[in-house]
């Protein structure tokens, strides 16, 4: 059963990735795609405002939905097949779920097959299932089938839809390899995976020079933290002999103490490792200083923004640590700084969502500050309340995006939320969707997010490492902007005056059955999985749930100490979000001046939050014009005048200009050549003379 | 009084005056088969001093058979500078420059 | 004794003067002169030497065939009086610099050596005294049996001269008329007689 959850979505990849190359050689027998017919695809995409809007200058960008290209041939069977696949495997993760949850099944190990073995390090595919694993299983597949569906109707004029559905089971299998891995190479490869899978699909719209650079800075922004988790390998390979979780967690407390010797000073091993291991989890999960690429990643298509940027990939940093829990809990300093970095991600996040004007972004940035939620429950110790999270917000955070997406696909293409409002009456399935998503974001009492956000923010306050302060303060306050920024959108897309043009208010229209009812569902879980599954994840019987997977139950004492927590810490977040959510309404709903005067009274604060903190234009002076600056220069210098100069060319110049030279000799005239025959025997006379 | 080295000294002379009008003249291909007369002449020279004082006979019968070649050698060059005139039209030495690379 | 360096060195001037003149000659005719009256001097040489069939000789062979060839070629070719043109000067200091520096190294070679002191005994041929056969007879006496073969070759490199020559330069005329026996002694009646009947009165026309 495991393997077919594993592998049906690579199957599906494979077919949906042989029917698009098969449509594709039967569309351009020659090979070459006829010139211009790729932009009417670009088009065909809705537009996304320029980044940053420093000016505030509104952009025109209504751009139709349709595109002039025909569909490509096998469309329907590729979305079929592959959303069938993943619906069954999605059905068989909630089997597995369940026999999990009822306490019946046991964690087990199923090997697939001998990957390689060189000298002493021995990898094998092999599923490692436990608990964490089957949760991660249920989101993964769930999200995924839901996303693939709902693709049928979001996708349905894109000429290219094979191609996207191969791509979308392809991600979704990479992600399930790294979940169910059992070593740290098989879980590098699922991680390498879907940074490719990202690569991809952001940049699916590949003729949109914005999308591929979007696409290019997603990788390498990655690479940066793998460059970091590569080395963590490295160093849990030098320190445990292996890389297999089982030999790694039974010898972790007998290597807790050691030293280390690392770039020339003695440090713990443990603390380092687990350090270089959370930056490859900095860079996937757009965690604070490598976040960059995130909400540039919102030029891939909406269903991806669900599905990768919400949901799996960006969690799948959040399931190393947890996966790792055992080693990190044996080093204090690295867990520190997780919920230090944590902890600011969620409060510059946020900070950024307030005055984001794009729609898809300010869920982009409300992704990344439950991400750092997240870390920052992982980094107090109590990771079954931090993977609780991932599950719920996975939930919600996708049905605000797949949310998103109907309202773009309502105003035909356009997400810039100055030209909306007003869509309440003429959306209205979207409208509650929408709002039952901000309701389980912002933590309304009874929703999922109520029982998982709250929980991180109690954790905090119970926290007793050293940054454990300064993130219940900063989770805190964040709970305020959350319901603050997430209020906002609701309002400034459906309530108010339209202020879109007539013709697209006329064209609003809700969307078809298929792009509804994943909506349903998760809408559903984002109401109902709190109420259901936090006696289990973070109750207590926690410890019985979890097992082995993680540090839980009786080893994690800070879900003990969150029993006894005093009455006005477990009530601060529902009155932060009160406070947001009344703040919006005044904003937006009483006396929508107020936030222009704000605006324009503390215009430097709002330029410095609109432009991301000015990250994108710090990095971009620090590393990228020094790279540029050394590229251009071994290029010309080093590549083209040395080597090219020095080299072939050099060489050929040198042979051309010699031989030009000596052709120059043969003058024709026979008096030159006698001349040169004189000259050859003096001077042969004269050698043989003095040297004989 | 009149050593072996005199008759050396005007071999030496002549055999020179005989290259340097090989190259030196622009006139016509005529003065450079002479000028290897010339040199086959100074050759001569050499042979019969060289046997007249030594007292061996093999120098002269040598220097006939110099003599012989080189008159075979002129008759062929003149007929090739004969056949080179019809051909061309000209026999002035700057004019020949066909075997120009 | 005296009489023979004076000739010696008449002789020796006018032949290298010649020599000269034979290349830095303007009309062409005149370096033909000029070479004859260089091979003359160079006979003379000879004779001085001791060697008297080779200077006959060289005057017969050079004199009266090569250079009366030189003179038959200069003046059937169309030749020009070319005024020395600018170029050559040119290559004067140069060509004349390493001429000399070329005398100069034979002139060293010839001033230092001397001659191997058992040489005397190695000679092949010896010359005859004074008293002996001439110097005709003696050349002859080895000539014919010794260098035989060298005497043939000779001759064989004289003949090939002799076809190489007429093969270049042969120039079959048109108009020209010319025997070709083997046509003549290949007719036959049937070719070469025609029988025409002749009206009695009237003739042949």
């Amino acid at each position: 059963m495991y393997q077919l959850i594993v592998f049906l979505p690579l199957l599906g990849a494979i077919i949906g990735g042989a029917i698009s190359v098969w449509g594709a050689a039967r569309r351009f027998p020659g090979g070459e795609p006829a010139a211009g017919a790729e932009d009417h695809a670009a088009d065909a995409g809705p537009h996304i405002s320029a980044h940053g809007d420093e000016s505030g200058v509104v952009h025109e960008t209504h751009h139709e939905d349709e595109s002039h290209e025909p569909a490509a041939e096998g469309s329907r069977a590729a979305e079929l097949v592959t959303s069938g696949f993943l619906i069954v495997a999605a059905v068989l993760s909630w089997v597995a779920f369940i026999g999990f949850w009822f306490g019946g099944a046991e964690p087990e190990r199923v090997p697939v097959m001998n990957w390689f073995t060189s000298g002493n390090l021995g990898v094998d595919w092999a599923l490692h299932i436990d608990t964490l694993t089957v949760v991660m299983l249920v989101v993964v597949n769930t999200v995924s089938a839901l996303v693939h569906v709902y693709s049928i109707g979001y996708m349905a004029h894109d000429p290219y839809r094979p191609r996207f559905f191969a791509y979308l089971s392809m991600f979704t299998f990479a992600m399930l390899a790294l979940v169910t891995s059992d070593n740290l190479v098989q879980l590098f490869f699922g991680w390498e995976g879907v940074g490719l899978a990202s690569y991809l699909l952001i940049g699916f719209w590949y003729t949109r020079p914005s999308a591929n650079a979007a696409a290019i800075k997603a990788f390498v922004v990655n690479r940066v933290g793998d460059f970091g988790f590569a080395l963590g390998i490295f160093a849990i390979f030098l320190l445990f002999k292996s890389v297999d979780y089982e030999t790694i967690f039974a010898n972790a407390s007998a290597v807790a103490g050691t030293k280390m010797h690392f770039l020339s000073w003695n440090v713990d091993a443990l603390t380092v490792t687990c350090l270089l291991l959370f930056m490859g989890a900095m860079g996937k999960s757009a965690q604070f200083l490598l976040h960059t690429w995130l909400p540039d990643a919102m030029e891939g298509p909406t269903p991806v923004s669900a599905l990768i940027h919400a949901a799996t990939m960006v969690t799948a940093g959040v399931f190393m640590v947890a996966r790792l829990s055992p080693l990190f809990d044996l080093a204090p300093g690295a867990l520190a700084f997780v919920t230090f970095i944590g902890a600011t991600t969620a409060f510059f996040a946020a900070t950024v969502g307030l005055v984001q004007n794009d729609i898809k972004r300010v869920v982009a940035y409300s992704t990344c500050s439950q991400l750092g939620y997240m870390f920052v429950a992982l980094g107090i110790g109590a990771y079954p309340v931090a993977i609780f999270h991932l599950f719920t917000h996975a939930f919600f955070k996708a049905l605000l995006f797949l949310g998103s997406g109907s309202v773009i696909h309502a105003v035909g293409g356009e997400q810039d939320m100055r030209k909306m409002g007003g869509l309440r009456t003429r959306i209205p399935v979207t409208y509650w969707m929408m709002v039952i998503g901000t309701l389980a974001l912002t933590g309304f009492p009874l929703t999922a997010g109520y029982f998982s956000k709250d929980a991180i923010i109690e954790a905090a306050f119970h926290g007793t490492n050293a940054a454990a302060g300064y993130a219940w303060a900063l989770v805190v306050f964040a709970a305020l902007l959350t319901s603050f920024y997430s209020w906002r959108l609701i309002f400034m897309t459906f309530h108010g005056e339209p202020r879109a043009s007539k013709e697209v208010m006329d064209h609003v229209h809700e969307s078809p059955p298929v792009m509804l009812v994943p909506l349903y569902v998760l809408a559903a879980g984002a109401l109902l999985a709190g109420l259901v599954f936090t006696g289990t994840f973070i109750g207590g019987g926690n410890g019985a749930f979890w097992r082995e997977a993680l540090i839980a139950g009786e080893h994690a004492p800070i879900l003990e100490a969150m029993e006894q927590s005093p009455w006005w810490v477990t009530y601060l977040p529902t009155v932060m979000m009160a406070i947001g959510a009344a703040v919006a309404v005044w904003f937006y709903l009483v006396d929508t001046r107020v936030p222009r005067e704000l605006a324009e009274r503390n215009d430097w604060l709002y330029r410095f939050l609109l432009n991301k903190w000015y990250f994108d234009e710090l990095y971009d002076f620090i590393f990228v014009r020094g790279a540029n600056l050394l590229g251009r220069f071994l290029w010309k210098q080093g590549d083209g005048w040395t080597i090219d100069g020095w080299g072939p060319d050099g060489v050929s110049a040198w042979v051309l200009d010699i031989t030009q030279r000596v052709v120059r000799l043969q003058s024709g005239y026979l008096y030159h050549y006698a001349f040169a025959m004189l000259i050859g025997v003096a001077a042969l006379v004269t050698w043989l003379m003095f040297a004989g | 009084m009149i050593g072996l080295s005199h008759y050396l000294t005007v071999a030496a002379i002549l055999f020179t005056i005989g290259i340097f009008g090989i190259f030196i003249n622009r006139k016509n291909v005529i003065v450079i088969l002479m000028s290897i007369e010339l040199i086959l002449l100074a050759v001569n020279i050499n042979l019969v001093a060289f046997s007249a004082f030594l007292g061996d006979l093999v120098g002269q019968v040598f220097a006939l058979f110099v003599l012989t070649v080189a008159a075979a050698e002129a008759s062929i060059g003149l007929a090739i500078l004969v056949v080179f005139y019809r051909n061309r039209g000209s026999i002035a030495v700057e004019d020949i420059n066909v075997m120009r690379g | 004794m005296i009489l023979s360096a004076i000739f010696f060195y008449i002789f020796s001037a006018v032949a290298i003067g010649s020599a000269v003149m034979v290349v830095g000659a303007r009309n062409p005719v005149h370096s033909v002169l000029f070479l004859i009256l260089a091979f003359f001097n160079a006979a003379g040489l000879f004779v001085l030497l001791g060697a008297e069939f080779l200077a006959m000789i060289l005057v017969v062979v050079y004199v009266g065939a090569v250079a009366v060839l030189f003179l038959f070629v200069v003046m059937m070719l169309d030749v020009d009086f070319v005024e020395l043109r600018q170029g050559v000067l040119a290559y004067l200091p140069v060509g004349a610099l390493v001429g000399v520096v070329l005398l100069a190294e034979l002139l060293i070679v010839l001033s230092g050596w001397v001659f191997a002191p058992h040489l005397a005994a190695t000679v092949v041929v010896p010359i005859p005294g004074v008293g002996g056969v001439s110097n005709t007879a003696a050349l002859g006496a080895v000539l014919y049996t010794r260098y035989v073969f060298y005497f043939e070759g000779a001759g064989i490199i004289l003949l090939v001269a002799m076809i190489g020559a007429i093969v270049l330069t042969l120039r079959h005329k048109v108009g020209v008329k010319r025997q070709s026996i083997s046509e003549q002694n290949a007719r036959d009646p049937a070719t070469a007689v025609e029988v025409r009947k002749v009206e009695s009165g009237v003739g042949l026309t």
